[in-house]
Parts: structure tokens; C-alpha cells; sequence
């Protein structure tokens, strides 16, 4: 972005208090993530930084918290990972299959009254979690899942699913739909069709779909916490009561495991997208 | 000359048009086919149960059911004056089911929500009933208007029969500070205690506002973005999209952090002399945490849109703007930013859309001053249990929600949302 050299002055200043804006909020984005690595490290139990940590002393710095989240006594964190991966696996799974499979007929141009059903499929993610919570409870109650891994599943693919669809949909808009007829004029099945063609061309919007999906049940607390009993008790859960409760810096060694998490799985949506971009780009 | 042209026919002898309409009815069978299970998932698990929160909402069976014979005999008083012996009759007979079934209790306390003192009073008559002081040959009325002075009172009378259909408005009319009066009509509760006209008010407030900083601090990233080379937008890309990847409860934990009284944000401004140690301000458990957090949240929201139409705009244009004589203001002003539009509209619904449903953010940093109507919704539902409430509430948001989704859905259009 350097300025042409006969710019004016007062466009100069102009340009510099722009930079200067972004940086700010660049920074306003991105700092807070980084506040909870260091004291994740503190080896006293308040949620500040301490006179040693602010002077670098080694002795302030400890693992003593993730050691804590590990092998504690009384712990849930153990559990609450374990249903948290369990959950947003399947939920996973759910959403990318009936997402998907939504997704291929949306597509075809003979779909009826596409606009309609679309913003239907898609509402989950418009409504507000609150009355999405209280509405799945109402049901799940009454036929007597709530509290059970089933149930907090099947919340999760209603929720999960929209993301499925938009991000499944935008991949088959550049799809080229003649390399399908060209297999089934070869005499393949729709099945095999799908399989050997459709799919590894989609490949990339089903994974990235998955994976907001993934991220979607992973993070979700607001129905989970109308569903959960205590056997069902996941990973934010945990969290809320405890930011709620004892604020203990368990938190932090747990949130910086999450961080990492997030950060792999970005990576992974990135590379997928601009590998998709590229599919897309030959394709025209 | 129709009549003359020979239909054109396939090889098995039926005319082209009816076998072209037959494979496009089946090609549409086959593709709603396959949209058909998540409707259906869609539909049964979740739509549905949206509309059952409306039926839970203006549902009032309870007394209904408990005072068959009462509401018969009442359908003939005309509310005026003290009601005919067989309204009494009625009403002794019913309540002495509810004893021998033992839910008089429940009558009692949905009495009362109707009207302040009938708890006392329905005690009173089933300590009477239980030591059979009643005599049936004798008229009832009389011996229940013994009982106690309340039961002579009309405006009772009339609270009992306002509870006879079976369907109320109540709750709606509670969730705006209403509440339907002694004759019946709709009157506002007293200023004091007006709680709930506050809570819509400051979602609006601060939906509208987050929006605004969203917007405000959105914008200028969007167009740094867009416009710098690949290599370097996509790194800065990374400052949006790993908060956006981030889970909430982990952004919101940071944010306690950090704006704590002995956090780092009250650190720094002692450090730079804004404030004196011992006054740090409160920034936590109220309007100013909610504001802060919220909108770092909900940034990438508002980013997203606006980079995805930003990135379409050629640079050509703007150069053309300033050849043509306009400073680069104006180039801006008339030029890029009408350009822009459809993602601003993108980015500020989705972003205010999100806003006035939050729920997590403001119960954790929003303390009592900073919390929203959702906060209360889970409120009735986990503390006071009144479910009927919460549902209320909950449709009367979402009504809104869904017109601000409608209009989202014809001027972006659902099938535009693109998301990373």
C-alpha cells in the first residue's frame, strides 16, 4: 500500500490514520486470544498476572494447572472431553449426511420451490440458540431423550446441518454437472456415479461443512446446557459453570488447548478452500 | 393449422411432450427425494416443537379442567353482582374432587397469580370441607360466603370467571409489563415494576449498537484486505478467522480476564496515567463488558461479507473516479462505498441478527445491568420454571428475528451466505 509520491498531504495523514485503524483493530481481534496463554502458565491460582510473571521470574511460571486438568482429583475434564469428541463426532457424521444428500437436491435445477425449503434448511443457524434450546427440549423431553447422548447428537445435527448445505451448495455451483451425465452415459449407476465422480469433486465443501459442523457441537453450550444431565456433561459446560463458579486457572490450560485446537482446524479449512478455489478456477 | 401438425412422437410411440413432462416430474421426485430426510429430521424435531411453544404459551387448561361444573353454572351469571346459588353449588362440587385428589393446592396458587388472596381463602373452605362443616341439604352459597368476607366479595367471583377459557393471552401481555384487569381490560403494570419493557429495550439497544461498532471497526479491515496483494491479506486474514474459529466461552473467558478491575486493560491505563490505582474503573458486570466483548466476538461476522463483496469491486474504478476529477473522497464516497452496499446489509443483519439473541456473553461479563431478554428466557425456564413464559417471550423474539430474516433473505438472499 506506498503512496504514490505526489500524493497530498492531507491524504497522506489520511492513509497513516487508516493503517493506524487497522492496526488497532487487527490487534483488537486477535490480542485477547493471546492473554490466556501466559497465564496459563501462572503458578499461583488468581486470574491476574503476578509481580514475578510481570518481571519474567522462572518460579511464577508452572505447569501446575494442566497438571491439574489431567490428573485432578474430582475431575470432569476428563469426561467432558470424552463426550465432547463423542458428540460432535457423530454429530458430524449426521450433519455431513443429511447435508450433503439436501445439498444435491437443492442443487438440481428441477428442485421445487427452492427458495422456500433452503430458508427453512438454514433457520437452525438464524434462530436464536435460546428458543432453538427451549424448542429442542420441549421435544426431547417428551420423548424422553433429553440427558441422553442421543438427544445432545441429534440437537447438534439441527444445528450443524445449515452449515453442511451453504457450504455444500456453494462448491456444486461451479460444479459441471455434464461430467455426471458423461459417467452415466458410460453405463454407471448413480450410485457408483456419485461415488467415483460427485463426491471426490465436492470433497472439499463436504470437509469444510463437516468441520463447522464439528466446531458448531464442539462449542455449543446454550442447548447442551437445557439437555445435559450430568453424565452428559461437555467440555463448554464445564467451562460455563466454571467461569461461572470458581474461577480456577484449569480454565486457562484448558482454553489453551483449545486455541491450539481451533488454530489446527483453521489450517485445515484453509488449505481446503483455497483448494477448492483452485478446482473451481479450472473448472471455468 | 395445429391440427395439422403431427405430433411429434419417441420411439416407444408416445408424443415428446408428454415423455419430456414425465422425466421432469420424475427428475423432481428424484431431487426433493433426496432433501426429503433432512426436511423430514428438520421438521419433526425442530419446527414442530416451535410451534408446540406456541400452544404451551396461551395454553390454560389447568383451571379449565379443574372447574367443569363452576364454569357451566357461571356461563348463565352475568358477572354483576354475587353469583346464583348454582355457581356456588358448582364450585363446592369441584373443589371437592380437587381435595379428594389432593391438587387443591394448584388452584389455590393459579388463583392467586389471577388475584392477590386466594390462597388463604381456598385453604380456609377445604380446612371447612375437610371437617364436613358444609351441610349439603342446606344452601351452599350462604355457608361458603360464611366462611370468609373474601368469598362475598364479587371480584372474586369475576377473577374466577376470568380464568374459564382455555386459551389466555396473559403471558404476551405479561412479557410487555400487561396485564388484563379486573373488567377485563388491558392496563400496564405499575412504572416500578415495568422490568421486562427494559430488558427489550436494551437488546434493541445494544444489538443496534454492536452492530454500529461492528460496522464502524469492520469496514476499514474489510477494504485493508481487499485491496492489499494476496501474500500479505491472507496472513492478517488469520487475525479474523482464528477468533472466528475460536470457541465462545474461551474469547469470553479472555475478556473476564482482561477487563477484571486488577486486568490487564485497567493495568495499562494506570500505567499510562488515565486513571489513578485506587479508582480503576469497573469495566466488568455491566453495559461497557457486554459492548467490548461482543463486539470482538462478532467482528468476523461483519468482516466476512464485506471482504467477499469488497473483493469483487475492481480497483479500475476508483482509479476512474480520481481521472475523472474527484478527489479521492469523493471517488470513494460516490463510487466504492454505493458498491459496497449489499455486503454492508449482508454483514449488519447477520451481525444484529446474532446480537439480539446472545445469550452466553452477556450472562457471563453482563452482571445485572448488562443482561438480555434471552438471559431472562433461560431464566423461566431453568429457575422459575414458568415454561409458558419463556415460550411466550422466547416466540415474541423470534418473531422479530424472522422478519429481520426475511428481509435478510430478499435483500442478501439465504443462498448468498457464504462463510471463511
Amino acid at each position: 500500500m506506498a503512496l504514490p509520491s505526489y500524493t497530498e498531504t492531507r491524504y497522506r495523514i489520511w492513509h497513516y490514520f487508516y493503517i493506524a485503524i487497522c492496526t488497532f483493530v487487527f490487534f483488537f481481534l486477535i490480542a485477547p486470544l493471546f492473554v490466556i496463554f501466559p497465564l496459563s502458565f501462572n503458578a499461583e491460582e488468581f486470574l491476574v498476572f503476578s509481580e514475578g510473571m510481570k518481571k519474567l521470574d522462572p518460579d511464577a511460571f508452572s505447569f501446575r494447572w494442566y497438571h491439574e486438568m489431567v490428573y485432578g482429583t474430582k475431575n470432569p475434564w476428563g469426561l467432558a472431553a470424552k463426550n465432547s469428541f463423542i458428540i460432535a463426532i457423530f454429530a458430524t457424521i449426521g450433519s455431513i449426511i443429511l447435508g450433503t444428500l439436501a445439498a444435491l437436491g437443492l442443487s438440481s435445477r428441477h428442485m421445487p420451490y427452492k427458495g422456500l425449503i433452503m430458508a427453512v434448511l438454514i433457520s437452525p443457524m438464524i434462530v436464536p440458540l435460546i428458543i432453538s434450546g427451549v424448542a429442542i427440549f420441549f421435544f426431547m423431553a417428551k420423548v424422553g431423550l433429553a440427558a441422553t447422548h442421543t438427544g445432545i447428537v441429534m440437537a447438534h445435527i439441527i444445528l450443524g446441518t445449515p452449515f453442511v448445505v451453504i457450504t455444500v451448495t456453494a462448491t456444486l455451483s461451479g460444479f459441471d454437472h455434464s461430467v455426471t451425465r458423461a459417467a452415466s452415459s458410460l453405463g454407471s449407476n448413480p450410485f457408483n456415479t456419485f461415488m467415483k465422480i460427485t463426491l471426490p469433486l465436492i470433497l472439499p465443501g463436504v470437509i469444510s461443512g463437516g468441520l463447522f459442523a464439528f466446531v458448531t457441537s464442539f462449542d455449543e453450550v446454550v442447548v447442551v446446557l437445557f439437555l445435559a444431565g450430568l453424565e452428559n456433561t461437555t467440555i463448554p459446560v464445564q467451562m460455563w459453570t466454571g467461569l461461572r463458579e470458581q474461577l480456577s486457572p484449569t480454565i486457562l490450560a484448558v482454553a489453551t488447548c483449545l486455541i491450539i485446537l481451533s488454530t489446527l482446524i483453521l489450517v485445515t479449512a484453509e488449505l481446503l478452500r483455497r483448494r477448492s478455489e483452485r478446482l473451481r478456477g479450472i473448472n471455468r | 393449422m395445429s391440427s395439422e401438425t403431427k405430433q411429434i412422437l419417441t420411439t416407444d410411440g408416445i408424443p415428446l411432450e408428454v415423455s419430456l413432462k414425465k422425466a421432469e416430474k420424475k427428475n423432481k421426485i428424484k431431487a426433493f427425494l433426496l432433501v426429503a430426510p433432512l426436511l423430514l429430521f428438520l421438521f419433526i424435531t425442530y419446527v414442530f416443537p416451535i410451534g408446540e411453544m406456541f400452544t404451551r404459551s396461551v395454553d390454560d387448561k389447568m383451571i379449565t379442567n379443574m372447574l367443569p361444573k363452576t364454569f357451566k353454572a357461571m356461563e348463565k351469571w352475568d358477572g354483576k353482582e354475587l353469583p346464583p346459588e348454582d355457581v356456588f353449588a358448582g364450585f363446592y362440587s369441584d373443589y371437592k374432587v380437587l381435595i379428594e385428589n389432593q391438587t387443591q393446592g394448584k388452584l389455590g396458587q393459579r388463583l392467586n397469580k389471577e388475584k392477590n388472596g386466594f390462597n388463604s381463602i381456598t385453604k380456609k373452605l377445604m380446612r371447612q370441607i375437610k371437617r364436613n362443616k358444609i351441610d349439603e341439604s342446606q344452601s351452599i352459597k350462604e355457608q361458603i360466603m360464611k366462611v370468609h368476607k373474601r368469598w362475598r366479595d364479587v371480584e372474586y367471583w369475576q377473577a374466577i370467571k376470568r380464568t374459564a377459557p382455555p386459551y389466555t393471552m396473559a403471558k404476551y401481555l405479561k412479557g410487555m409489563d400487561m396485564y388484563f384487569a379486573a373488567d377485563g381490560s388491558i392496563a400496564q403494570v405499575d412504572e416500578d415494576r415495568r422490568i421486562h419493557r427494559i430488558l427489550w429495550l436494551r437488546t434493541l439497544e445494544i444489538a443496534l449498537f454492536v452492530t454500529i461498532f461492528c460496522f464502524l471497526m469492520g469496514y476499514p479491515i474489510a477494504h485493508l484486505l481487499a485491496t492489499l496483494p494476496m501474500k500479505y491479506s491472507n496472513l492478517l486474514m488469520i487475525c479474523v478467522l482464528l477468533p472466528f474459529w475460536t470457541s465462545l466461552l474461551v474469547r469470553t473467558a479472555s475478556w473476564m480476564i482482561l477487563l477484571q478491575q486488577q486486568g490487564v486493560v485497567n493495568d495499562f491505563f494506570v500505567m499510562i496515567g488515565l486513571v489513578a490505582d485506587d479508582s480503576r474503573p469497573e469495566m466488568m458486570y455491566n453495559k461497557v463488558g457486554t459492548y467490548v466483548a461482543m463486539t470482538q466476538i462478532l467482528l468476523p461476522f461483519m468482516v466476512l461479507p464485506l471482504y467477499s463483496v469488497m473483493k469483487t469491486i475492481s480497483p479500475s474504478l476508483m482509479r476512474a473516479g480520481k481521472s475523472l476529477g474527484g478527489t479521492p473522497f469523493i471517488a470513494f464516497w460516490k463510487v466504492y462505498f454505493p458498491l459496497t452496499i449489499p455486503g454492508i446489509g449482508a454483514g449488519c443483519l447477520l451481525v444484529f441478527i446474532l446480537a439480539i439473541g446472545y445469550y452466553i456473553t452477556p450472562a457471563l461479563v453482563g452482571g445485572a445491568s448488562g443482561t438480555l431478554i434471552s438471559n431472562q428466557i433461560a431464566y423461566h425456564m431453568k429457575t422459575t420454571l414458568d415454561w409458558s413464559f419463556a415460550s411466550a417471550m422466547g416466540l415474541m423474539l423470534l418473531s422479530g428475528v424472522l422478519v429481520i430474516y426475511w428481509i435478510y433473505n430478499k435483500l442478501v438472499g439465504v443462498d448468498n451466505i457464504k462463510l471463511g
